[in-house]
């Protein structure tokens, strides 16, 4: 009989916790040569979730890659969240998937059960949201590590950026947060049987919901919520978009717990990353600091942050809460000041 | 005088807060934390708060001391 695997065991920080840091991915990326082309609608040279690629008038090819080592012990566990998380980054384009490629490292003498235990939980996922897995590379690695590439569509003219958001705009976000501190708590055997759950359900869940709900609104900014958290991500849209967002951090939601985990120094490391890229542009008032501390947790295959005309607002808000986890209206857009964000 | 000692250097969040938790699990009135990173000295220093601890923090070669006193 083979051996149960502990998958987070095998690797040191864990899935989108895993992420380069905001500020160390741009100093990398800064001086790289990029050949100019007019079809070529998002590069890299914008920190965007997914680059887009327009193939006539009416087409444009979205794609992305996303991979990481475990956030959970099960495998096919694992193999949905690190699926879910890839497929989300071309629904945080508007657009829809249609083809993936796995990545997937494994080490030598991990039992074959779990190897096929991470890709059925990646298949489950890529079958759910309508696309087709095409192949894939596999290498041997010390540290697990599963993602896709994955390959979408979306119309030229009508992709969500994650930069646009005008003053007025009321933001949206779509799944709760606190999954880094959740496993993290995890990690350190802090929660009761089953209580990780309701992490596990959000980050798989498809962002395909709230995607599907936006299209049929004036979206003006989008993006996916993962490691750099929802200050980091909201962060790069306002500075983007040249605009400040003002957040109600009493109108997010977080998992149950979080808060006290977070109170207790159950913080991933990722929690100092995000605040050193991110705090000098964030007025963060007197809020408790455990308030605080969870808005920079990296999330795992997090929810969407939207910013929508407010003429649609109330409308996307009853759309959303029958469509998504969690639909929060977190806060409006403001005209540029000294800071990119303030809490209240 | 307790001279009680945890030895948290090169571990990973959430391990040294792990170690310090079960180190204060029968009310010690002093303990010292050693550890080699932010987000543990953060996480230890959040951690003691949370249990009604003081924390004075020296740094050295990049290595962090915490002290912690019940208040």
């Amino acid at each position: 009989m083979e051996a149960q695997v502990k998958l987070t065991k095998l690797s040191s920080c864990a899935g989108c916790g895993a992420k380069v840091g905001a500020g160390t991915l741009s100093r990398l990326l800064g001086d790289l040569p990029t050949h100019a082309d007019p079809n070529l609608l998002v590069g890299f040279d914008r920190s965007d979730d997914a680059s887009v690629y327009r193939v006539s008038d009416e087409l444009a090819l979205v794609q992305t890659v996303d991979f990481f080592p475990p956030i959970v012990d099960d495998p096919f566990t694992f193999g949905q969240i690190a699926a879910t998380n890839a497929l989300s980054d071309v629904y945080a384009m508007g657009g829809e998937p249609k083809l993936a490629l796995n990545l997937l490292c494994v080490p030598e003498k991990m039992p074959q059960s779990a190897v096929k235990g991470i890709l059925a939980g990646g298949y489950s996922k890529v079958f759910e949201a309508g696309a087709i897995i095409t192949g894939g590379h596999s290498i041997f690695d010390e540290v697990p590590k599963y993602g896709l590439s994955v390959t979408g569509f979306v119309h030229p003219d009508r992709f969500f950026k994650n930069l646009g958001a005008r003053e007025g705009d009321v933001l949206f976000l779509t799944k709760p947060l606190g999954t880094g501190i959740l496993t993290t708590a995890e990690k350190a055997e802090m929660l009761e049987l089953g209580e990780i759950d309701r992490a596990i359900t959000i980050m798989t869940t498809l962002n395909r919901g709230a995607r599907d709900c936006a299209v049929c609104y004036r979206v003006h900014a989008c993006t996916d919520v993962t490691g750099f958290s929802l200050m980091g991500h909201m962060l790069e849209m306002m500075q983007g978009s040249d605009v400040s967002a003002r957040v109600e951090t009493g109108a997010i939601d977080f998992l149950p717990r979080v808060l006290e985990f977070a109170n207790m120094g159950l913080l991933p490391a990722g929690v100092y990353r995000n605040r050193a890229f991110a705090e000098p542009y964030v007025d963060e008032e007197n809020l408790p600091l455990p308030v605080r501390d969870a808005l920079f947790d990296p999330q795992t295959s997090g929810g969407l942050l939207l910013a929508v005309d407010p003429k649609d607002a109330d409308a996307m808000e009853r759309d959303l809460k029958a469509s998504v986890p969690s639909a929060q209206r977190i806060g409006t857009v403001l005209a540029k000041g000294d800071k990119s964000i303030y809490l209240i | 005088m307790n001279m009680d000692i945890v030895d948290a250097r090169g571990l990973l969040c959430p391990e040294p807060v792990v170690l310090t938790q079960r180190a204060i699990k029968n009310g010690t009135a002093a303990l010292t934390v050693l550890v080699d990173a932010v987000a543990a000295r953060e996480n230890v220093t959040r951690f003691a708060a949370s249990r009604g601890y003081a924390v004075s923090v020296s740094e050295q070669n990049g290595e962090f001391k915490l002290e912690l006193s019940k208040k």
